[in-house]
């Protein structure tokens, strides 16, 4: 086999890792990688993750080996926008057939690597590991090498099988290989004082172009952006720059980590999500910036640009008040850096009824009570089964949270929104906030709901005849359905009971227990 | 007869096909209570998940062995053990179907012997069907694993019948390709009753996968054939084959049960159709209702008014052999010229393609060609529409996946009634495209070329 474990372990004792530092000295020798359950799994692989994490790099050739199912049934699934190439849009894989498996692919990913070089001459190309030619011990290191030396280009082995672990492990695994072969390779034309790098962004959605303007208009020039809408010679002249934002810690802790270490970047883990996060980074990137040489008065610029920003969005929100009012909002987002966005629905009369606090550390949980309160419902599985659950027992009128588990609240009839990596809104910064109250107050008032959670006809006949209660003229009975329906979900239950029938809802929310099981 | 060819190249360019494992998943999707199962890590399942939530937009259920390197090396017997074991205890499913990968098929696990001793390890899954089938990511396509899966389910659980017991007459196998969606399959369920038939589907999609709000809690397949009415297919008097790929599974069940079969290899067009409706009749012994005869009547009708549209366009399609044979048959039966065909995988209807050369090839391929020969539509799955953009011509998708549209499991190619609406489909997208990209200008007169033939408004 070849798979490099010596990256493996160096990514399991990573001291940037607030989860790690907590843990025993045994514990850490476990690696941070969940358990696997066969038969309970779910997730992506560590291939999965390191072309996640490196994807958003548009200008270089993302070349995969490995049979057809690695790349053929995985392309195309993220929307990370580009300001120029669309290069990373293209999928280039080896499609390791039979022979390839009995020979060793190695001879034609050399090919391959050549092939692409002579069709689109990228600046750069990635290649990936994945299982079968890891099993069979071909060494995409070494074939690099070779191809580095023959094309004379830069060829970045990421080695990332799948087997290796979870998603999570090949998000750090591609930071290591940007590390390794990458970042300090080339020199920026030029430098200023207000240069930073953004690290863990990856620009889905253009979302990040919604803070860009800001930080534009300060003079902030971000080097390099790790890895939204990246390009190769940015990246490898990152280690210039003077400060830098860590978006991501969950993926890409040990870039910012080692970046520090290695040319003394200093960084620090900030959100543009929600009002004040956003305000919170600027001004950490100002400050940051002042203190390694950038001129004094950017601080009191930055100050001004928040303010009226602030100003700005307060204004917006207020119309979303009165028809926020007594709504509740179950959030399942893993519990990262949600922070910010529940103080931003606070503000706006929204009431949380929970949240997932599957990959919060102990300091996200004192914040959710302390936002919250001591009673705050949290849930630490976000298996379906517990989702729904946690969707009925809160009565909640919405549910935010990640396309996986739409399900459980679509088919129960409940508005629900989509907050995670696949959504196509972009809620970064300032305005992203109020198109996120834009996207709640439709999903909330939209007239199907009502409409839905009526019964057929034929269904209320049915419940009728069956308690004897006298038929009712239809309008009433539309109205009790529509109050009903409305109140909560749990109305539903008892309706649903009531008919002798679950209607609705509880029976998909087990049905989404599989289609959920692919996320984070 | 076409030239068949395989594209050369060492890099595959976006691919157009996708691996054997998950087509196998996707025929267990058809079985009521099932819950398919990949040995593999669990990136194999994650991807196959995630594409088919992005076509469907449903729940789907498909479950790992999550091979980790450990067990890569020293063997998964246990993985699949206790995996079969939690999703027994979790999932209660009526059915586990079990698919390889790349990953396990280079070890050479013997899988159905690890099936053997579990289920004597285990006695309270010995009544549990577990249905194993070999699919390695490295071989074949899509379409592969499905048949394959299909013939295997035929094979384990479909019970011996003597020859020459009696049948019930009115009583059907559909084996349908994975070309059909489930609309299609409720189509033809429809057709199949109309001549007082009862069919079984198998596998049966559109009691999974139609969309239905359902009616009991379930973390398994919400709907589809099950284990129990599969058994009892050998009692049926005919079996109908739906795409060449049905084959394998309709002699399965023959050499099982002696069920004669009829292999239908296209159900789009008018001719298909009426070869389909007039066997139904002669096996049903019932004529045919008017309803067909107003459908073939209105299909006739939409015949005439898209040929005008369709036509002697020039068509670039990407499609998995069975869904290329079918829908460039019926293209071509309208009179376009189907100058680029590529697919997927080897299948002996590929010779039968009424075009020149069938590339088993990508994306990257199809894009070249259909500029290469001045292609002005495109139908290929959703990977295609970039190619489509760049190519600046129409783009019709077809097959799977379909992630960026809505209702592809309600899109129809079958039967008299799903040709006319797919006609129709393409002949107002190429409408659409003239009056949005090829208005006529004073321009377009002027210029003629060298042999003095006008320059078209459109390309043709």
């Amino acid at each position: 086999m070849s798979v490099d474990t010596s990256a493996i372990e160096d990514v399991f004792n990573e001291p940037g890792c607030g989860r790690n530092d907590n843990k025993t000295a045994a514990e850490r020798t476990m690696g941070c990688t969940r358990q696997l359950k066969p038969g309970e799994a779910g997730g992506g692989c560590a291939f999965d993750g390191a072309k996640i994490a490196l994807q958003p790099f548009t200008d270089v050739a993302h070349l995969v080996h490995g049979p057809i199912a690695c790349e053929g049934n995985s392309w195309d699934n993220r929307g990370s926008a580009s300001s120029g190439s669309d290069l990373w849009r293209r999928s280039f894989t080896t499609d390791m057939n039979e022979t390839d498996v009995i020979f060793g692919g190695e001879k034609r990913l050399y090919q391959a690597i050549g092939e692409v070089i002579g069709k689109f001459d990228p600046p750069a190309v990635f290649v990936y590991q994945t299982c079968v030619p890891a099993a069979i011990g071909d060494d995409i290191k070494a074939v690099c090498k070779a191809a580095v030396a023959k094309f004379g280009k830069p060829i970045i082995p990421v080695n990332s099988p799948g087997f290796v672990g979870s998603k999570n492990l090949g998000n750090k695994l591609a930071g290591e290989a940007l590390l390794e072969h990458v970042i300090g390779t080339e020199e920026p034309d030029y430098t200023t004082p207000y240069d930073i790098n953004i690290i863990g962004e990856y620009n889905l959605s253009g979302e990040f172009w919604q803070i860009k303007p800001l930080l534009d208009e300060l003079g902030i020039r971000i080097l390099s952006c790790i890895s939204g809408d990246g390009k190769y010679h940015e990246l490898a002249c990152s280690h210039r720059a003077k400060a830098a934002m860590l978006v991501c810690s969950k993926a890409m802790i040990n870039v910012a980590r080692k970046m520090e270490e290695r040319y003394g970047i200093p960084y620090f883990e900030g959100s543009f999500y929600g009002v004040q996060d956003s305000s919170n980074s600027l001004r950490t990137i100002a400050r940051m910036l002042i203190e390694r040489g950038a001129p004094l008065e950017l601080g009191g610029r930055t100050e001004a640009v928040i303010m009226r920003e602030e100003a700005r969005v307060r204004a917006a929100i207020e119309r979303f008040k009165p028809r926020f009012k007594g709504k509740k909002v179950l959030l399942i987002t893993g519990g990262v850096k949600s922070w910010s966005v529940v103080a931003a629905l606070q503000e706006a009369g929204l009431e949380i009824a929970g949240t997932s606090v599957k990959k919060s550390t102990k300091e996200d949980k004192d914040r959710i009570k302390e936002l919250m309160g001591r009673h705050a419902l949290m849930i630490e599985e976000a298996a379906p089964r517990d989702i729904y659950k946690m969707l009925m027992n809160s009565r909640a009128d919405m549910m935010l949270s990640g396309g996986k588990s739409q399900f459980v609240a679509l088919k129960a009839m409940i508005p629900w929104l989509d907050i995670n990596q696949e959504r196509s809104q972009a809620y970064m910064g300032y305005i992203g906030m109020v198109k996120l109250m834009e996207e709640i107050d439709k999903a909330l008032y939209n007239p199907i709901w009502t409409q839905l959670r009526r019964p057929a006809p034929w269904d209320e006949a049915e419940v009728n005849r069956q308690t004897n209660i006298p038929h009712t003229d239809s309008h009433a009975a539309e109205n009790s359905t529509a109050v009903r329906g409305h109140s909560s979900a749990a109305g539903f239950k008892e309706r649903a009971n009531a008919s002798g029938r679950w209607v609705v809802g509880h029976i998909s929310a087990a049905q989404a227990t599989c289609a959920v099981q692919a996320s984070e | 007869m076409a030239i068949v060819s395989t594209s050369e190249k060492s890099c595959t360019v976006n691919p157009l096909k996708m691996s054997q494992p998950i087509g196998g998943s996707f025929a267990f999707m058809g079985l009521r209570g099932a819950m398919p199962l990949l040995h593999g890590s669990q990136g194999c399942t994650s991807f196959g998940l995630t594409l088919f939530v992005r076509h469907f937009r449903e729940a789907v259920p498909m479950q790992t062995t999550a091979m980790s390197e450990v067990e890569a090396v020293f063997g998964g017997q246990e993985n699949v053990e206790q995996a079969i074991l939690n999703i027994y205890n979790g999932a209660k499913p009526e059915i586990i179907g079990i698919n390889s990968t790349g990953l396990t098929e280079i070890k050479g696990e013997d899988v159905e012997r690890f099936i053997y001793l579990i289920q004597q390890k285990h006695p309270q899954l010995e009544r549990l069907p577990l249905v194993y089938v070999s699919t390695p990511d490295f071989k074949g396509a899509f379409q592969d694993g499905w048949d394959k899966t299909v013939a295997r389910m035929v094979e384990v659980l479909v019970h011996p019948v003597e020859t020459g017991r009696a049948r019930d007459p009115a009583r059907i196998n559909v084996l349908p390709g994975c070309h059909l969606t489930p609309g299609d399959l409720n189509e033809l369920r429809t057709i199949l009753e109309d001549f007082g038939l009862k069919p079984s589907f198998l596998p049966d999609l559109a009691g999974s996968l139609d969309g239905q709000i359902p009616d009991e809690f379930t973390p398994t397949t919400i709907g589809g054939i099950g284990v129990d009415e599969i058994a009892t297919m050998g009692q049926a008097a005919w079996t109908i084959a739906i795409g060449a790929q049905m084959q394998r599974a309709a002699e399965a069940m023959y050499a099982k049960t002696g069920v004669r079969f009829r292999l239908f290899e296209r159900l789009c067009g008018l001719v298909p159709n009426d070869e389909f409706i007039a066997f139904l009749s002669k096996i049903s012994d019932r004529p045919v209702p008017l309803k067909y005869r107003r459908q073939r009547g209105q299909l006739a009708d939409a015949m005439l008014d898209a040929h005008f549209y369709i036509g002697g366009r020039k068509l670039a399609i990407g499609a998995e052999p069975d869904l290329l044979f079918d829908l460039s048959s019926m293209l071509y039966d309208m009179g376009a010229n189907i100058a680029v065909a590529v697919t997927t995988t080897a299948s002996p209807v590929l010779q039968r393609i009424r075009t020149e050369e069938v590339l088993i090839g990508d994306l990257e391929d199809l894009e070249e060609l259909a500029k290469t020969h001045g292609c002005n539509l495109l139908i290929t799955h959703s990977h295609g529409r970039q190619a489509a953009s760049r190519l600046n011509i129409p783009f019709f998708r077809a097959g799977f996946p379909m992630f960026d549209r809505l209702g592809a499991g309600h899109q129809l190619s079958v039967g008299y009634r799903g040709t006319r609406d797919l006609i129709f489909g393409l002949a107002n997208l190429v409408i659409a495209d003239r009056e949005a990209k090829h208005q006529p200008t004073p321009d377009t007169w002027r210029s003629v070329d060298r042999d003095f033939k006008t320059v078209p408004s459109y390309p043709q």
